[in-house]
Parts: C-alpha cells; sequence; structure tokens
C-alpha cells in the first residue's frame, strides 16, 4: 500500500537525551492519526522531524514520496504544518499573514483569491482580517494558524494540538473541520484529551519516552482496558451480595465491584475475563433470579485508564535498568 | 527568487507597521543633523562638501545598524515563527537573504531622507555630486556589512538585548581593526601577515577611501565577501540554534 507519510526507525538525540526513540509508522491517504502521550513524551519532536524543521538523529521521514533529507522542498510543499502553539507574525493581520502565505506557496490568481476566501470562511475568521494577530485571543490565533497549514490544500497535514486552549464549541468546530478535510489527506494530530482519539482519529498512537507504545484503532485502544465489555448493574442493595456471589459462579466472570449509592441501590461492576461479552449471561442470570434491577449498561471501557497503564508501565520499565547499573 | 522577494516584502512590511520605523529614522535624520552641523563643523569648514556628514556614520551605525539587525532572528526564534518558516517550502538561504535585504533597504530609506543636507550644500556652493554619490554608495555598503554582522549574532540568541551588545562590540573591533587599540591585542603573538589580514579589515579605512570620491574595486570585494561571510555563518547559527 502507498502510504502519504512513512516514518521509519525515527530517533531524535538531544545531548544526553534520547527524545524520540526509534519509532515508526504509516499514515495512509483519508487516514487521521491521533498522537497521544503525555506532557514530555516526545510528540512534539517526532512532529517537528516529520515537517522537516529538526534532523532526525537516525531514521527517515517521507511524505508522498519526498524524502526530509534529500528534497525537503518538495517534501514541505506537499505539507502543510501547525506548529505547537500556532506562532504567527503578531504585527501582521490575518489577511496579510494568509497573503504572505500565499506568496510562499506559489498560489496565483483566481486560484490563490478562491483559497483565500475559503480558508476563512472554513475557520470563521472573517470578524478579525483586519486586526493584527497580536490582539487576537487565542483561540482566534490557533485559528490563523490552522488556515495558514490548510491555504495550499495539502496532501499532507500535520496539527500539533490544534485544539489546545480553545472552549467546547470551538473543539467541537476544529473537530468537524478535520473530519471533513480528512477524505483526501493524511493527517496526524497530537492531543493529550482521550475523548478527542474517539472523535476524530481513525488510528491512535501512544508514545512515552520516546517510545512507541501503541499503534492501533481507537476500538482496540479502549478494548485494551479492563473495563471493556463489562457490565454494570443499578440493584437493590439487599441483594447485592446475593447477585454478586452468583455472578462470580459465571466462569465467564473475573470480578465484580461493588459501590453503594443513594436510595438504597447499589451499583455492581462485572468485570469479564478477557475482556469477553458477557452482557447476555448476565441478564439471563438477572432474570432467572428476578432481581430488582433499574440499569443494565455494557461498559465500551476508559481511555484514560488504558493511557496510564501504557505510559506508566513504560516509565517503569525505562527506569528499571538504571536502578541496576 | 519568489520566496526571497515574498519574505523581503514582509519584513519590510514589518518595518512599517510598528513604530520601529518611524523611530530609526527620526533619530538617525536627526542624529546625522546634530553630528553634521554641531559636532562636524559643516558652516565652520567653510567647504562645500559632505565630509562631516559622511565621517561620522561609522559611529553612527555602530549603534544604530545593531538595533536593527537585532530582532532579525532572535525575535523568530522567541516567538517561534522561525518553526513557521523554516516548514514552508523555503531554503534557509533564501530566509537569510530576504530577511537581510529588507534590513538592508530599510537602512537604504533612512539614508535616502538624509537628501535636505544634500540640497543644502547644493544651494549654499558647488560642491562634486559624484563624490557625495559615491560616498552615499560607502556609506550604504558600510552598513551593508555592519547588518550582516548583525544579523548573524541575533540567530544566535534569543535574547535581543545580548544580540544588540555583541554585535555593537564586533562591529567596534571592526571598525578599529587598523588601529591600535585592536592591533595592540593580536601584535604581540600574531606574525606580521595576519596584523596586516586584520587591519584590511578596518571598515573606517575603506569607508574613508570610498569618501574620498573613488570607488576602488577592491573595497566593493572587501564589503561583499564580508557581508557574503557573515550571511553565510548566519545560516550555520540558524541551523545549529533553532532547535533551543
Amino acid at each position: 500500500m502507498d502510504y502519504a507519510i512513512e516514518v521509519k526507525n525515527l530517533s531524535k538525540q538531544f545531548g544526553s537525551l534520547r527524545a524520540v526513540d526509534d519509532v515508526s509508522f504509516n499514515v495512509a491517504r483519508g487516514e487521521v492519526l491521533g498522537f497521544l502521550g503525555p506532557n514530555g513524551a516526545g510528540k512534539s519532536t517526532t512532529m517537528k522531524m516529520i515537517a522537516g524543521f529538526l534532523e532526525p538523529t537516525h531514521g527517515t521521514v517521507s511524505l508522498c514520496g519526498y524524502d526530509v533529507l534529500t528534497d525537503p522542498i518538495s517534501l514541505k510543499k506537499k505539507l502543510g504544518y501547525l506548529p505547537e502553539g500556532a506562532p504567527a507574525y503578531g504585527e501582521m493581520t490575518p489577511l496579510t499573514f494568509l497573503n504572505f502565505i500565499a506568496d510562499i506557496r506559489g498560489l496565483k490568481g483566481r486560484y490563490r483569491k478562491e483559497r483565500i476566501i475559503d480558508v476563512v470562511e472554513k475557520i470563521h475568521i472573517e470578524g478579525v482580517l483586519h486586526q493584527s494577530i497580536d490582539t487576537l485571543s487565542k483561540g482566534f490565533k490557533r485559528r490563523v494558524g490552522m488556515a495558514q497549514a490548510i491555504l495550499h490544500d495539502p496532501d499532507v497535514l500535520i496539527m500539533d494540538e490544534p485544539t489546545d486552549g480553545l472552549d467546547p464549541n470551538q473543539k467541537h468546530e476544529v473537530r468537524t473541520l478535520i473530519q471533513n478535510m480528512a477524505k483526501d489527506k493524511a493527517i496526524i494530530i497530537s492531543t493529550h484529551i482521550l475523548e478527542e482519539v474517539d472523535a476524530v482519529c481513525d488510528r491512535a498512537i501512544i508514545i512515552s519516552k520516546g517510545q512507541l507504545l501503541f499503534n492501533g484503532t481507537p476500538t482496540e485502544l479502549i478494548a485494551k482496558s479492563k473495563f471493556h465489555n463489562a457490565v454494570s448493574l443499578l440493584i437493590n442493595t439487599n441483594q447485592s451480595g446475593a447477585a454478586k456471589l452468583a455472578l462470580l459462579n459465571l466462569p465467564s466472570v473475573k470480578a465484580v465491584e461493588i459501590e453503594e449509592q443513594p436510595m438504597g441501590m447499589s451499583q455492581l461492576l462485572v468485570i469479564p475475563t478477557n475482556a469477553m461479552s458477557i452482557a447476555g449471561t448476565v441478564s439471563s442470570l438477572v432474570n432467572n433470579n428476578g432481581w430488582g434491577v433499574e440499569q443494565l449498561r455494557v461498559e465500551a471501557g476508559r481511555v484514560d485508564e488504558v493511557f496510564r497503564d501504557i505510559t506508566i508501565g513504560s516509565v517503569k520499565k525505562l527506569t528499571e535498568p538504571e536502578h541496576l547499573s | 527568487m519568489n520566496n526571497i522577494s515574498a519574505i523581503f516584502k514582509r519584513e519590510l512590511r514589518a518595518y512599517f507597521s510598528t513604530p520601529v520605523a518611524y523611530v530609526f529614522i527620526v533619530i538617525f535624520l536627526f542624529l546625522t543633523g546634530i553630528f553634521t552641523f554641531y559636532i562636524g563643523g559643516f558652516y565652520e569648514s567653510n567647504q562645500a562638501d559632505l565630509t562631516p556628514f559622511f565621517s561620522f556614520h561609522p559611529w553612527l551605525y555602530l549603534f544604530l545598524i545593531p538595533a536593527i539587525s537585532m530582532r532579525l532572528w532572535s525575535e523568530e526564534r522567541k516567538t517561534g515563527t522561525i518553526e513557521l518558516l523554516m516548514t514552508l517550502p523555503v531554503s534557509l538561504a533564501e530566509a537569510v537573504v530576504g530577511k537581510y535585504l529588507a534590513a538592508w533597504c530599510f537602512t537604504a530609506i533612512a539614508l535616502a531622507l538624509t537628501f535636505p543636507i544634500w540640497i543644502t550644500v547644493n544651494y549654499l556652493g558647488e560642491p562634486d555630486n559624484t563624490v557625495i554619490f559615491v560616498s552615499y554608495i560607502g556609506s550604504l555598503l558600510m552598513a551593508g556589512g555592519f547588518l550582516a554582522i548583525g544579523s548573524c549574532i541575533s540567530a544566535l540568541t534569543k535574547n535581543q538585548v545580548i544580540a544588540f551588545v555583541v554585535s555593537v562590540v564586533i562591529c567596534f573591533a571592526f571598525i578599529l581593526s587598523g588601529f591600535p587599540l585592536v592591533l595592540d591585542f593580536f601584535s604581540s603573538w600574531a606574525p606580521q601577515p595576519i596584523l596586516d589580514a586584520i587591519s584590511s579589515f578596518s571598515f573606517l579605512s575603506h569607508f574613508n577611501s570610498i569618501m574620498k570620491g573613488v570607488i576602488d574595486i577592491r573595497d566593493i570585494i572587501f564589503f561583499a565577501s564580508l557581508i557574503s561571510l557573515w550571511l553565510y555563518l548566519n545560516t550555520l547559527a540558524i541551523d545549529s540554534n533553532k532547535a533551543r
């Protein structure tokens, strides 16, 4: 398969710090890749190398077949990039700024005009076009940065925390925008908002301490949760003890957690072995015993918990050798 | 070429969309006036030439040029726009040259605005206008040299104050490199050819020879190669410092 973004064995060394360690992944056209990781994990460094701002210590990056080391200019022509914090020339207005980018991108004539109008409408910066960027709010600054990145309708779009500092409505808008552009582009967004991955990404990557720890779909990510396919029941407290025993007798149930709720109810969280689907068995057990169950819900899983497991696990793994030496 | 001109236009526009340009031009014109008429003794010399005007240019530039050049790259690094600029399809050399030319063009505008002095001297007497024209060219070349140094230094730091101070010191050394102040520092240990080379770097002696009204090809080569060298160092400085 032909990938729009190919990253092979990418590493970056800053002095004694290995900021990115042997990271490889591909992104196809039409795919949105979510880049996850704790702060300082190497997300931005990786993106800066893909965008051709930093030279990799080892490894290769190619976008649409252009290599970052041998043909950086062709690579950058294919790329729209929103750096972390959306830097822009503060004394310019969004309009003069976009015109400058259009100059550099070599956009001409009617197409240039159309692109500028189109982007301004899409990103909703009509109201601030003639105000200097320095005086804009954080949300608008970020939008100007996005407008700049998509002005030339690039094949590859890389955005470092595009929704950081936006209010919930703006976040929603940006996500819709990304989804609308996704059809014919390869997109990478970095974020530490986990629900964003579920909302816009086809695939997620988690890196921590510079290492790639997970590469799969959001569904696969959630499936790693021990709460994946767990069933939660709201049940009368006086029946909860018996129910717990009966549930634990099922071979497909690993554990049951009880949490007292108000009004004499209890919440039972039934955790399956190996994330098996247990909703059917549990509900027939409920019917057979005639328990007073008010609510029965299948849990998808908790991304934040998976994220913590993956990233904190890696921290331990990495620090162990140091103790030994 | 297209990229250089896009960066050049953006950069030159930036000077005039902030008070920097106006403050600089007003102060430059004010100081050239003071130096020419009060300290240079323009009237007292009773000569229809602009020597009192031009002879203070190296000293004016010593402080005013680093004030222009200090922001060239350190500001890009401080605000992070360098990451934006370097991920656009622009080569490093194009970015350096575009920004440099904008700064040089800006000093040319400031220098051109001293034309009332030229009108004055033509009104008062009959000066040799060729000498004056050549001196303007020489002054502009010298400003270009200072700017190239300042541009390179500003790529080494995010701090504009540091960029300013270091640039002033290096420019000062280049003005006086033919004089004992600088030469004594080297004369105890460096062999004669090196001393000769150092003293030939003196902006002052090259500018003084141009001010006589003759443009020697060696003076042109001197400034052209000096500017090229510092701009080349500028690209290296950006490359090795941009990540920090």
